[in-house]
């Protein structure tokens, strides 16, 4: 019994830690993407996926290193949250963006 | 977990240098979705880190005015021009 729960102890502590570096590698593509990307529409497209992979990536790190259900529950809660918004954000940054860019089109010509 | 901490925080810092360096208020917009990104997710480390779990609480209420903050500028800036 201990020892069964010893080796599930070990096994959740390494994938957590797997997760959590791997979550907080895809937070810095997106800052290298943030930096290095010509245009706002591919700089979004970079941010909002990456920070939504990163985030749920850490979250699941960080719940399987603490495993009890307040901890779970409220990073799955911030997790969804941090994704509707980053959907959101994108589509109407993108729709305000394109907007702007015809409004300026028109002007001009 | 201080290392993946200061990557974070490096993240953010490129945020920040978006928010200032930027030509459009879109772009400037974008900086600010990824500072609150990155700033949730080392609240979320520091709670792990420091095993104190209130600084989960603060990031939960982060993550409620991030999701708020973009939505309601878009809507001024349109409703401005």
């Amino acid at each position: 019994m201990m020892a069964a729960g010893d080796v599930l102890g070990s096994w959740a502590f390494y994938a957590g830690w797997a997760f959590m570096i791997a979550g907080c590698g895809f937070f810095a593509t997106a800052a290298l993407g943030l930096l290095r990307f010509p245009d706002l529409y591919s700089r979004l497209h970079a941010v909002t996926k990456t920070d939504t992979l990163g985030l749920g990536l850490l979250t699941l790190g960080l719940a399987l290193l603490d495993p009890s259900w307040r901890s779970c529950l409220m990073l799955l809660l911030i997790w969804l949250l941090v994704m509707a918004s980053g959907a959101v954000n994108c589509q109407l940054l993108a729709r305000y963006n394109l907007e702007q860019e015809e409004e300026d089109n028109h002007r001009v010509s | 977990m201080i290392w993946l901490a200061s990557l974070i925080l490096l993240t953010a810092l490129a945020g920040i240098w978006r928010m200032t360096h930027a030509a459009t208020i879109a772009d400037r917009l974008l900086g600010l979705q990824v500072l609150s990104t990155t700033g949730i997710a080392f609240l979320l480390l520091l709670a792990q880190w420091q095993s104190n779990a209130v600084w989960r609480d603060v990031a939960l209420v982060l993550a409620l005015l991030a999701a708020v903050i973009t939505v309601a500028l878009v809507q001024m800036l349109r409703k401005r021009s």
